[in-house]
């Protein structure tokens, strides 16, 4: 069991954790924007995640948080 | 469940300025990192540099010092020799580096200062525009090499690594760059690696790294990665350059 956690309004909408997640579970919020203006991201099957926190490596600006 | 990846706590609060995409931030975390695993943070004196960094003194929770353009190395050196205990280095991308402070950056390099360098290759002078720099490829086009960079008059880019490997002062001189989670992983390791050579006073440290500008390419950040895989790695190929704590050297 593996959980990530989104700063929500520290996302810039750069989706380069989309890309490099290997369970392809991180999508773009089409739904809303934060108070950048960007869509965020979000996990809707977080029980897909491993953990492996390739998108927190990958993320410009810190706005990830990886537990197992 | 425990905590896999967080905020290193030598990172402060604040949100980083740069723009969506912007590899700085990746290198900024990479540095913070480090402080923390090297119990770092209350020991390090970092000097911030002119470019789309300037405001790093506001990310890093270590002391800070802002040189003026192209000066870091000089400062560097000021403060490291006034404090020879503390860990200090410089924050820097290639204009402030390669063009305006050249002279900076390779004497402090032959006098073996004790310090280490994070170099930000970018090809670009990103702060105001867009420019030329220094390492900006041949082709390519910028606000100022609008037909693309020309040998016949821009002459060729300088490959910063290979340029202070050459210099005895110089400890470490290693290539890394941040555009996948396995090169990520190798830019850590040689930033912890310079950080601990001059804790062991090995003299001059410099990790080059190559970022992305996705702004001033006009490119997004994916395109960007692409671009720096396709064109930078060509002209700066990865890898270390000189390492004076490896075997046999
Ligand atoms: C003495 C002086 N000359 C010129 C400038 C204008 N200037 C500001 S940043 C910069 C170049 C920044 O490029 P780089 O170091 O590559 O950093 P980047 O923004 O790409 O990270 C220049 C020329 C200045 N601030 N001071
Ligand atoms: S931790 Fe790994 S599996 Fe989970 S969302 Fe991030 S990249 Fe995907
Ligand atoms: S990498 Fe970070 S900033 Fe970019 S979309 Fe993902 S969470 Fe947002
Ligand atoms: S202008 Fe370029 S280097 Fe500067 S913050 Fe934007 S993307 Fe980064
Ligand atoms: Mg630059």
């Amino acid at each position: 069991m593996a959980k990530v956690t989104f700063n929500e309004n520290a996302c810039k909408g750069c989706y380069l954790c989309v890309d490099v997640c290997p369970k392809k579970i991180i999508k773009k919020a089409t739904d809303r924007l934060n108070v950048k203006g960007f869509n965020p991201v979000e996990v809707t099957e977080q029980d897909q995640c491993i953990g492996c926190a390739f998108c927190a490596t990958m993320c410009p600006d810190v706005v990830i948080t990886v537990e197992k | 469940m425990s905590i896999v990846f967080e905020k290193p706590h030598a990172l402060s609060d604040v949100g980083f300025h740069y723009c969506p995409g912007c590899t700085h931030g990746i290198v900024h975390r990479l540095v913070a990192e480090v402080l923390d695993e090297l119990k770092l943070e209350g020991e390090t004196v970092g000097v911030a540099s002119v470019g789309c960094s300037v405001f790093s003194y506001n990310y890093f929770e270590c002391d800070m010092v802002q040189a003026a353009h192209g000066r870091a190395p000089a400062v560097a050196t000021g403060v490291k020799r006034a404090n020879p205990d503390k860990v200090v280095f410089t924050y820097q991308g290639d204009g402030d580096l390669l063009a305006i402070g050249t002279a900076e950056t390779i004497h402090a390099a032959t006098r073996g200062e004790n310090i280490t360098v994070v170099f930000i290759n970018n090809c670009i002078y990103g702060m105001t525009g867009g420019q030329m720099a220094p390492t900006s490829l041949v082709g390519q086009v910028t606000q100022t090499t609008p037909y693309g960079r020309k040998i016949e008059t821009q002459g060729w880019p300088i490959n910063g690594c290979e340029l202070v490997s050459q210099l005895e002062g110089t400890a470490l001189a290693q290539r890394v760059a941040v555009n996948n989670v396995k090169n990520i992983r190798e830019a850590k390791a040689a930033i912890k690696k310079a950080f601990t050579y001059q804790t062991e006073k090995k003299g001059f440290t410099f990790v080059e790294v190559l970022s992305t500008c996705p702004t001033n390419w006009g490119l997004s950040p994916q395109e960007s990665m692409k671009w720096m895989e396709e064109n930078m790695m060509p002209q700066y190929p990865l890898g270390v350059y000189k390492d004076k704590g490896a075997k046999g050297e």
